[in-house]
């Protein structure tokens, strides 16, 4: 199947939905490419390097939209400012169209898709399961924003974000408030943190606490009985008036400490809710930055203007949308990647083409329109990652329970009690010379046991050879017979003087060869 | 030469013996230490042949060089991989002596008239240290065929196994009081008889017990090694015997105790059956732990950049490792990444290889230096600090279902827990289990990434990508 890569035509779109790197892999999944001239240039591949790879390059957009099966794209589609086409409008039957739709959004571009009788995959709505991980495009791009933000967020920051003692004086360490620890929050929390800064981070969902710990950040606790944001599909949800109280309050005190503030909190299919109110932008030092990766949907802060920097306050407001796309190569990489994942599942037989398996659950969330039926919304997906950790819990406890019974005092007293008793029944009989010899052994095993339990662990097995060899000592009971009279015990002397010499001489041999291999 | 001289010889010799196991403490003492041994082997022999044999010097030093020299190829020719069957050869071998000596001396009836108690004694003590020595051969001789895998490493459980045990010990018994009774003139029948029960009772041993287990056969048959010289020190009255076959006896029972520790299996258990089949492994040994769909699969050229960027690697490896002989590529990687400035260390776990410390000495073959080779019980702790652990050929050594799942059949075993860590790369050939048949839940974990494939051709891929 052939698969078209348009050049993207909204203003400021910087990606590409195709590396070289991915084509290649691509190409082994038995599909042939093509990519429209210039498409990559944006975010640092030409023309020439798609070519060296094997992909078709072309120069008209109509001829891609028309003419390839799959059709591989970063934004939705829409009329081109120049060529003054729409793209949905040149496909047909049996192509395929793989972007990001945001279906809840783009009623109309999902009509139009199915009217044209056409299949089409949202990359936006692909199932957040663990084994979907690999083709979610909107954690890969959440990550490359939350970087971003921590980058555009120091640009127009005065300051250092790491703390000095320089000979000038003493440089405080930047704070940054970090809201909402999805994967943004957290990919903010990372870079601001490895840049020297002071990291507290809140989010509705207490399971995040320990995620945001690990990552060396503050995590910033209401003093509020339990409420559990989590919804579902890993977002949060809203949340009742009085957590809300509690939560405006905290931020409000950390407006009026912090330098930097990321809020990243976004519910689906809702307006951003307002978490930074003008008060608390009034209350925050001049010079601090707020980033606002809610812009596009309203934004955390009412001050924020999408797409722009603006000043207010004193303090600096980023609504930049686009943070992936100033990231161009990486996010370019990163989303061919998830493509090139779903494209993966989507052809399992590695032949080049595609089969839309609506019983797989990956594939059935992605695919918004299915020849031309419109099949979004789908089913809610079914997610239990939060029990199966408590059985693994509980399981950890069940081993932990069983606790050894403090021994009983006699319990050690009876064996020690029977061996007396039984030596000295053994003594009343036994000859002396058989006691002798029980000494003898008896004290031998309490040293072998002190001296055994002092050898490396990593000596074990030259430990073993080396015991062979010495246990071969009984040979002095093969020389002491050795010189009878009687031919059958002979015999069997010198065979067992024979067999022993094979193995004091292994034995030590083989031991010194191991032992010339330890080495520092 | 007097007797004075000959005990005081056999008094350095022991102490000879003490300091060499002492010597084992360390690895800078170690060869030391050995040299000890043979001082003191060498000691004794000496005094003996020059002091105790009056005749047949000739069958003496002939029988000497054969098996000096037999030993002296066996010992150089032997492969790293090869130990285990090495040391059960030479463990049948000092059964097989001790079977040997104990009939010569009941045979031999010139010894000085005895009083009634002191000949019931003596005839009790070639009667075990026989018995003893038999089993240890035949156990050997089984644990030697299972591990080159001539027979089959499946335990072979005969039904009424338990019964037939109990059979064959009351019948030794039995025998020896009859022995004792008619000893030292007659009784050559019933020690016939108790030397095949004996050799039978040590074949039926050692069949019943799994591969996985084979570690604590092999030092168990290192005690008993021990104890028939100790019998036999006892029937001779000679101290020297005694005090080697104490020391050789504690050393493989603790060696047994050890390696069933590591197992959490009690000795008993071991002794009595079959680990890893169905019939006594229980519940939870059925059914994989996790999705198919949660393997994430790695290529050599991303797990080369992983090395190449990570700060601590911890690398783990099992015995897979030594059968595919990729250890001499791992070493080869783990010098590359020293030389980057990686901290690269190996954490062994006590059962990794097929015997006590095997894979120790599998690495020191391979030249890795042995202060950077680390036991379980010391790393287990770093494993939060570490940025890549590489799982080679290992399998129930690093499952985390001995932790989290009560009712495996390796629950409660102690394990490397790589999964603490920030990333896991298992190389494997596919989705098998292991010796102990339980499936793995580190393949499914978040962190872990399965690089499929060969162990050696993996590890020589990795290394090319490295050196690239």
């Amino acid at each position: 199947m052939r698969i078209g890569v348009p050049k993207e035509i909204e203003e400021g779109e910087k990606r590409v939905a195709l590396t070289p790197e991915v084509a290649t892999q691509l190409q082994k999944l038995g599909f042939t490419l093509a990519i429209e001239s210039g498409a990559g240039a944006a975010a640092n591949f030409d023309d020439e390097q798609y070519k060296t790879v094997g992909v078709e390059i072309v120069e008209d957009p109509r001829d891609l939209w028309k003419h390839s099966d799959i059709i591989m794209k970063v934004r939705p589609p829409k009329e081109h400012p120049e060529l003054g086409f729409y793209g949905v409008e040149l496909l047909g039957k049996g192509q395929t169209l793989i972007s990001f739709l945001y279906p809840a959004m783009n009623q109309e571009t999902l009509q139009a898709l199915s009217e044209r009788g056409v299949t089409a995959l949202a990359m936006d709505s692909v199932p957040r399961i663990s084994r979907a991980q690999k083709m979610d495009a909107l954690s890969s791009m959440a990550n490359i924003a939350g970087y971003r933000a921590v980058v555009e967020a120091a640009q127009h920051f005065g300051r250092f974000f790491t703390g000095q003692i320089t000979a000038a004086g003493r440089i405080p360490p930047a704070k940054v408030l970090v809201i909402g620890a999805g994967v943004a929050g957290l990919a903010a929390i990372g870079a601001a943190k490895s840049m020297g800064a002071i990291v507290r981070a809140f989010d509705t969902r207490p399971e995040v606490k320990e995620q945001v710990e690990s990552m060396d950040a503050e995590f910033l606790m209401l003093d509020f009985p339990d409420e559990d944001g989590a919804g579902s599909g890993g977002y949060a949800k809203t949340m009742s008036p009085e957590f809300i109280k509690a939560e405006m309050d905290l931020f409000a005190s950390q407006a009026a400490e912090v330098d930097i503030i990321i809020t990243t909190a976004l519910i689906p299919g809702k307006p951003a809710p307002e978490l930074i109110t003008e008060r608390m932008v009034a209350n925050m030092k001049p010079g601090s930055v707020i980033v606002d990766l809610a812009a596009e949907a309203g934004g955390n802060c009412k001050l924020t203007e999408a797409n722009k920097v603006v000043v207010k306050h004193g303090v600096t407001l980023i609504g930049y949308t686009n943070l992936p796309s100033r990231l161009a190569a990486q996010s370019s990489q990163l989303y061919a990647t998830n493509l090139r994942h779903l494209l993966t599942d989507l052809c399992p037989e590695k032949d080049g083409n595609i089969v839309v398996d609506m019983e797989d659950e990956v594939i059935r969330g992605a695919t918004v329109v299915k020849e031309g039926n419109i099949t979004w919304p789908p089913p809610a997906p079914r997610i239990s990652l939060a029990p199966k950790e408590d059985i693994g819990i509980k399981a950890k406890a069940q081993l932990e329970k069983p606790e050894a019974k403090p021994a009983h005092p006699l319990a050690f007293i009876i064996p020690l009690a029977l061996a007396g008793l039984a030596l000295f029944g053994l003594g009343s009989v036994a000859p002396p010379e058989f006691i002798g010899h029980l000494t003898v052994f008896v004290l031998s095993c309490f040293i072998g046991y002190m001296v055994i339990w002092g050898v490396s662990h990593s000596l074990h097995t030259p430990l073993m050879s080396v015991t062979n060899a010495i246990s071969s000592i009984i040979v002095i009971g093969a020389l002491i017979q050795i010189s009878s009279d009687s031919p059958l015990v002979v015999i069997l002397a010198t065979l067992a003087v024979f067999i022993t010499s094979i193995n004091i001489v292994g034995g030590f041999a083989v031991t010194q060869r191991m032992l010339r291999m330890f080495r520092k | 030469m007097n007797t004075g001289i000959i005990t005081a010889s056999y008094i350095g010799a022991s102490a000879l013996f003490i300091m060499a196991l002492g010597g084992l403490a360390h690895q800078e003492s170690a060869r030391r230490g050995n040299f000890y041994g043979m001082l003191g082997m060498g000691l004794a022999l000496v005094v003996t042949i020059v002091g105790l044999v009056t005749q047949n010097h000739f069958v003496l030093i002939v029988g000497i060089l054969a098996g000096g020299a037999i030993g002296w190829y066996l010992a150089k020719k032997v492969e790293m991989t090869q130990m285990p069957e090495l040391v059960a050869v030479l463990h049948s071998l000092v059964g097989l002596a001790a079977v040997f000596v104990g009939w010569a001396n009941a045979l031999d009836h010139n010894a000085v008239s005895q009083t009634p108690v002191e000949q019931a004694i003596h005839a009790t003590e070639t009667y075990l240290g026989i018995l003893i020595g038999a089993l240890t051969f035949s156990g050997s001789i089984c644990a030697y065929l299972k591990l080159a895998a001539k027979i089959s490493g499946k335990p072979l459980q005969l039904p009424g196994r338990h019964i037939f045990n109990l059979v064959l010990l009351l019948a030794a018994i039995g025998f020896c009081v009859e022995y004792v009774a008619s000893a030292p003139e007659g009784g050559i029948g019933w020690l016939v008889a108790m030397t095949i029960i004996a050799l039978v009772f040590g074949v039926h041993m050692v069949v019943a017990i799994g591969g996985a287990d084979m570690p604590v056969v092999v030092s168990m048959l290192n005690s008993y090694s021990g104890w028939a010289a100790a019998a036999m020190g006892f029937m001779l009255g000679n101290d020297l015997l005694i005090v080697v076959g104490a020391l050789v006896g504690s050393s493989g029972a603790i060696l047994s105790y050890i390696m069933c520790k590591a197992m959490n299996r009690k000795f008993v258990n071991v002794i009595l059956g079959g680990f890893g089949n169905k019939s006594s492994g229980g519940a939870g040994a059925a059914g994989p732990a996790g999705s198919e769909e949660d393997i994430k699969p790695i290529q050599a050229d991303e797990v080369a950049d992983m090395l190449a960027s990570a700060k601590e690697v911890m690398i783990l490896p099992g015995y897979g490792m030594a059968v595919a002989q990729a250890q001499h590529t791992v070493y080869e990687i783990s010098k590359k990444l020293k030389d980057k400035g990686v901290n690269v260390r190996f954490g062994i776990h006590p059962v990794a290889g097929r015997m006590p410390g095997h894979m120790n000495v599998l690495l020191a073959e391979a030249k890795v230096p042995y202060d950077i080779v680390f036991e379980m019980d010391e790393i287990n702790e770093e494993f939060p600090n570490v940025d890549v652990s590489i799982v080679i050929g290992a399998n129930d050594i690093v499952n985390p279902a001995a932790q989290e799942v009560p009712d495996s059949p390796i629950a409660g075993m102690p394990v490397l827990e790589p999964w603490n860590g920030k990333t896991t790369i298992v190389l494997k050939r596919g989705m098998s289990t292991g010796y102990a048949g339980v499936d793995n839940p580190l393949f499914y974990k978040e962190n872990t990434r399965m690089l499929f494939g060969d162990a050696k051709d993996s590890v020589d891929a990795v290394l090319k990508y490295l050196s690239e």
